[in-house]
């Protein structure tokens, strides 16, 4: 429990040991957030993909009366509500009763109901920051390219800006800080790393986290008839290109950039 | 088609309605103007019973002109306006005829106007919305020379009308209620945030506004805290320990420990606070918040009963003949109903 305030340390040592009893907290006037730890672990990725899908289903049958929605986060899952026509309390206690019922500490992932295939290009002009990561990681940039394309992917949130996955977990070397500097511009499709995930831009955007290859994938399409085309949970595969065919992707234009969609259930 | 020609721009002009709700959790921001109180002022005035898209007016205005007569509505922060040589009268609906010049100027008091028109704006929707929406890239601010269709003003007759001026563009106090992060502040530096007047800082835009004080006010966090979905209203505490509040075009996940959320119904005070307004807050339960919202929505409705023809010297009305002042008093008791 390094670096936690006192209060947090108390909060922590309150909950019953070993489940990881998570904490049901308000978020604006139509939120109920379940929230695991405040830092991301292994685990915490786990229960909040297992309470997610537990949720939708117990949504879908009914067992959650006024929910609106339910969305993951990195650490947390929201529970949206009408506070116009739900009763607060009443909500927490459905919401409570679903999440007691689990040792959490010990949750493993549902598996993906789809699976993208994505085509990146790693390291060059398309990763310009891949030979820091081998450095930081102590690896060779050939192996950080293999770790990343064996792993797979989950989208653990889907946020920041409209489509943008989050994109985790990577193998415990991948537990990089950002960078002290921001990076003050990665383009549309940077694919960048920090902390043990990766982020697909969406838009170019300045970042604190590092460029390691590029898509030509499009994660926010907002003239097309799936504007989002991602969904919290889909499993993602990155499948390393060569820079040449990542620039005929880019010119190509086409929003798919090339990726494959697999729906296994 | 009726349209709208934008003759001199400005930088910050947008078209905004209410945004786009729901898809918060899928990375987009709601959006949409900045100050809504102002959408909803502009319907009463034309008679709407939903707010239309209209042009945002961040500081400055512009110079406009309309194809085909149409009632416009001026609202938010008040904005010197002249029709050709005329003075035009704020928080108030005017008829513009084709071809005359509405010039806007600069905000005398808070930070967002809005110019609506009686058929709306109707340039294409995306994904259900007209709002521009910089930080994800949806729509651009309105360049001069712009042209905008506009629907057709199916009542050029109606009368003039008016509300009297809100006081929500000079700063004050804003009420927020606890978050998720709340407790990662200590209870002294909680108590030393509500004892501080902040001043709007320079760096304010539509995705939030930077607060200054002397005091610092840091929280309590673990090392790595993980990101999390933000809100918009919340109060960021950046990385110097002063507050950021996030307004309606923010991003939507966020590592900064935030310390509440400001209500909706105060937001738009903060939109609107100029440059150096003073700006307080104060801590209020989730109950408090359920009665204020409910206590908005009801005065948001009431807006129409308040709106009241304006009272001109027939002397002065440069297009007397174009009213049906029968019909204009008959509308008048109507709007007491």
């Amino acid at each position: 429990m390094r670096g936690k305030p006192p209060e947090i340390a108390e909060e922590i040592s309150r909950r019953p040991a070993g489940t990881g009893a998570p904490e049901i907290l308000t978020l604006g006037r139509d939120g109920w957030l379940v929230r695991f730890a405040l830092t991301l672990e292994p685990w915490v990725t786990a229960a909040v993909q297992k309470l997610h899908a537990q949720a939708q289903e117990a949504a879908r049958s009914g067992a959650l009366p006024g929910v609106t929605k339910v969305s993951p986060c990195l650490t947390s899952v929201l529970f949206s509500f009408d506070p116009a026509s739900s009763e607060r309390a009443t909500m927490r206690a459905a919401i409570a009763r679903l999440v007691e019922a689990e040792d959490w500490h010990t949750a493993t992932p549902e598996p993906a109901a789809r699976l993208w295939q994505v085509p990146v290009a790693f390291g060059g002009e398309h990763g310009p920051d891949l030979d820091e990561v081998a450095t930081l990681s102590g690896r060779a940039a050939a192996q950080v390219i293999e770790d990343i394309a064996q792993t797979p992917l989950r989208v653990l949130a889907i946020g920041f800006a409209p489509g943008q996955p989050y994109l985790g977990l990577l193998p415990a070397p991948y537990d990089l800080p950002r960078m002290s500097a921001l990076n003050p511009q990665v383009p549309q499709g940077a694919i960048a790393l920090a902390v043990r995930q990766l982020v697909l831009f969406a838009n170019a955007s300045p970042t604190g986290w590092r460029q390691v290859a590029r898509t030509a994938f499009r994660p926010f399409r907002p003239d097309s008839d799936t504007p989002i085309p991602l969904r919290a949970g889909d499993e993602m595969r990155l499948v390393p290109v060569s820079g040449s065919e990542m620039s005929v992707l880019l010119s190509a234009g086409d929003p798919a950039g090339g990726a494959r969609l697999e729906v296994r259930r | 088609m009726t349209e709208l020609v934008i003759h001199k721009s400005s930088p910050g002009l947008t078209v905004q309605d209410l945004g786009r709700t729901g898809l918060t959790h899928l990375g987009l921001s709601r959006g949409g103007a900045a100050d809504p109180v102002a959408l909803y002022e502009a319907a009463a005035l034309l008679g709407h019973r939903q707010p239309l898209a209209a042009i945002e007016m961040a500081g400055f205005g512009g110079t406009f002109e309309v194809t085909a007569p149409t009632r416009i509505a001026l609202t938010g922060a008040p904005m010197r306006v002249r029709l050709g040589s005329k003075e035009l009268r704020w928080n108030a609906s005017h008829l513009l005829e084709a071809g005359e010049r509405l010039s806007i100027g600069a905000a005398e008091r808070g930070t967002y106007g809005y110019l609506s028109f009686a058929g709306g704006i109707e340039t294409p929707e995306v994904m259900g919305s007209r709002s521009t929406h910089g930080v994800a890239g949806i729509g651009a601010a309105l360049a001069t020379g712009a042209r905008l269709p506009l629907g057709p003003d199916q009542d050029t007759g109606a009368s003039a009308l008016g509300l009297p001026l809100d006081t929500r563009f000079s700063g004050g106090e804003l009420r927020y209620i606890a978050g998720p992060q709340t407790a990662l502040f200590a209870p002294e530096t909680r108590e030393r945030f509500e004892a501080t007047t902040f001043a709007r800082s320079v760096m304010a835009n539509r995705q939030g506004v930077r607060l200054e004080a002397e005091a610092r006010f840091p929280a309590q966090t673990p090392e790595g805290l993980a990101s999390d979905f933000i809100l918009e209203g919340d109060l960021q505490m950046t990385g110097d320990g002063l507050p950021y509040v996030l307004l309606n075009e923010c991003q939507t996940i966020g590592g900064y420990p935030r310390i509440g959320t400001v209500i909706a119904a105060d937001l738009p005070v903060v939109a609107q606070a100029p440059l150096g307004a003073a700006l307080r807050f104060r801590q209020i339960t989730l109950e408090e918040a359920d009665r204020i919202a409910a206590a908005q929505e009801k005065r948001l409705k009431d807006l129409r009963r308040r709106a009241k023809p304006l009272i001109r010297d027939p002397a002065t009305i440069h297009d007397l003949l174009r009213y049906q002042l029968i019909s204009g008093v008959t509308a008048g008791d109507d709007l007491e109903g």
